[in-house]
């Protein structure tokens, strides 16, 4: 029986350790490829990891959201809070947001500031995607704005960028990978439905993101960083949402 | 060594187990009434179960009503509007951790599960019903509605779930659109979602009764040790 039990044992000892280290590489290997998300501490951080890494890898040719036609864009798009009673964005808001510009700067080549009017002139694009909140409920709308990536080129992302942040006048602050941030369905969004961005949808400009849900689509603009490195914005978590305990990836 | 080994744990070698008529009758005896793989996936399963159980209920309770289509927002014609309140407190952050979390150890060890059930024969064995009738050994074996109840459960209802799951993720449907446009949109799989998790709900509420009622130490020892 003691040499079945050894033996056993024996067994065990060689396969946990080959799980271990199987383990350890794929963390490795995971960390190389940005395969591991800014908030992959703690137990929950396994199942975030597992979720972010399997979609990034099955996600890894730009699919493109579902896009619908104008008949299935909803007639009743809920605004989900109030727009920033900042002092700052109230006088944008006010002023038709002549005045507001939108920095871009961090690891780029051209660091610049962006008028509203300058965005427009840009080459647009339009889609008509689903939007779905985490708590359940969701809509449909058209939303116009020029692409991130050719914004991103203008400015000349330089190679050792891993995340691009999005600063807006709320506190809901966020950051998207560059796989998402060059995305052609990543948008800097001034319209909707037709019209300027309303202001409790984000007015002048709020992010897209149709691969993730609503909470990933900041609003209000104000400033774009490129970084190599989450740690030392905010709690270092990647954004505001794992700071009030929701996952920094949204793509389910 | 390795006939030593065999012997001395059958429960470990379910595929072996039947080898000749001479060592059946034994075997038989001996065996555990479950193999080892079933009685460790079984409680994973049930800590798995029971995490996304407690978590889709803080989910569901962000917004407890439940449309058909595409879309569906406050302001619109629900199909179910469940006499819950809407919390907003923000439990479905870690509702969401906790689910996912869940959702990979269930998954993993479904697949274990899965394979294993296939490749020893543990389906074809245990739960297809037979054609010869139900055995004169009620606590060994099932009765033809009890197997297709757990068939239905293993082969339907979780596959049918993981799914409806897949298929409320943005990401995945922008790989695999087919897999919510069969449902009818993105909303019709969060209703299917939780109609399943009912009769899920339901099956484990039937399933402890029936544990209870035939002897539920017997039952718990059968399913933690291998023999009742």
């Amino acid at each position: 029986m003691s040499k079945i039990v050894s033996r056993r044992g024996l067994i065990s000892g060689l396969a946990a350790a080959a799980g271990a280290s199987g383990l350890a590489l794929a963390a490795r290997l995971a960390s190389r490829y940005g395969l591991i998300p800014p908030d992959s501490g703690g137990i929950y951080g396994i199942g975030e990891t597992l979720t972010y890494a399997s979609q990034r890898l099955l996600m890894s040719h730009h699919s493109l959201a579902r896009e619908f036609d104008r008949r299935h864009i909803s007639k009743v798009c809920p605004v989900n809070g109030p727009p920033p009673e900042d002092e700052i964005y109230q006088r944008h808001l006010a002023g038709g947001f002549a005045e507001w510009r939108l920095r871009v700067d961090g690891l780029v080549a051209r660091p610049s500031t962006f008028s509203l009017a300058a965005l427009k002139r840009f080459p647009p694009r339009t889609q008509i995607t689903l939007q779905v909140c985490e708590e359940g409920w969701s809509f449909i709308a058209e939303w116009t704005g020029v692409p991130l990536s050719y914004v991103l080129n203008l400015v000349g992302v330089r190679p050792q960028a891993k995340y691009v942040v999005f600063f807006p006048f709320d506190s809901f602050w966020d950051s998207l990978d560059m796989e998402e941030a060059w995305h052609p369905q990543t948008l800097l969004a001034y319209g909707m439905n037709g019209q300027d961005l309303a202001a409790g949808h984000g007015a002048p400009v709020r992010l897209k993101v149709p691969r993730q849900l609503g909470y990933k689509n900041v609003k209000y603009l104000a400033s774009i960083t490129v970084t190599d490195t989450l740690k030392h914005i905010g709690k270092g978590l990647g954004s505001s949402a794992p700071e009030v305990g929701y996952a920094w990836y949204a793509g389910i | 060594m390795i006939a030593a080994t065999g012997m001395a744990e059958p429960a470990y070698f379910p595929a072996a187990a039947v080898h000749t008529a001479k060592h059946k009758r034994r075997i038989k005896l001996n065996a555990p009434r479950h193999s080892i793989l079933v009685r460790v996936t079984h409680w994973i399963t049930t800590l798995s179960f029971l995490g996304l159980l407690v978590s889709g209920v803080a989910i569901l309770l962000a917004h407890p009503r439940l449309y058909w289509g595409e879309t569906g927002t406050a302001g619109t014609p629900a199909l179910i509007d469940l006499p819950l309140p809407f919390l907003l407190g923000g439990q479905s952050g870690w509702g969401r951790y906790l689910h996912f979390l869940s959702a990979w150890v269930l998954v993993l060890t479904g697949f274990a599960y899965m394979v294993s059930g296939l490749a020893t024969g543990h389906f074809y064995r245990n739960l297809l019903p037979s054609r010869t009738g139900p055995s004169e050994d009620a606590f060994r074996t099932y009765r033809a509605p009890q197997k297709l109840a757990y068939l239905a459960v293993v082969f339907l209802l979780f596959p049918l779930m993981i799914w409806t799951g897949l298929a409320m993720s943005p990401a995945v449907t922008s790989v695999f659109p087919e897999l919510v446009t069969v449902f009818g949109g993105q909303q019709s799989a969060r209703t299917i979602h939780f109609l399943i998790t009912n009769i899920l709900v339901l099956f484990v509420a039937v399933h402890i009764v029936m544990v209870a009622v035939s002897g539920f130490i017997r039952r718990m020892r059968a399913m933690i040790r291998g023999n009742a």
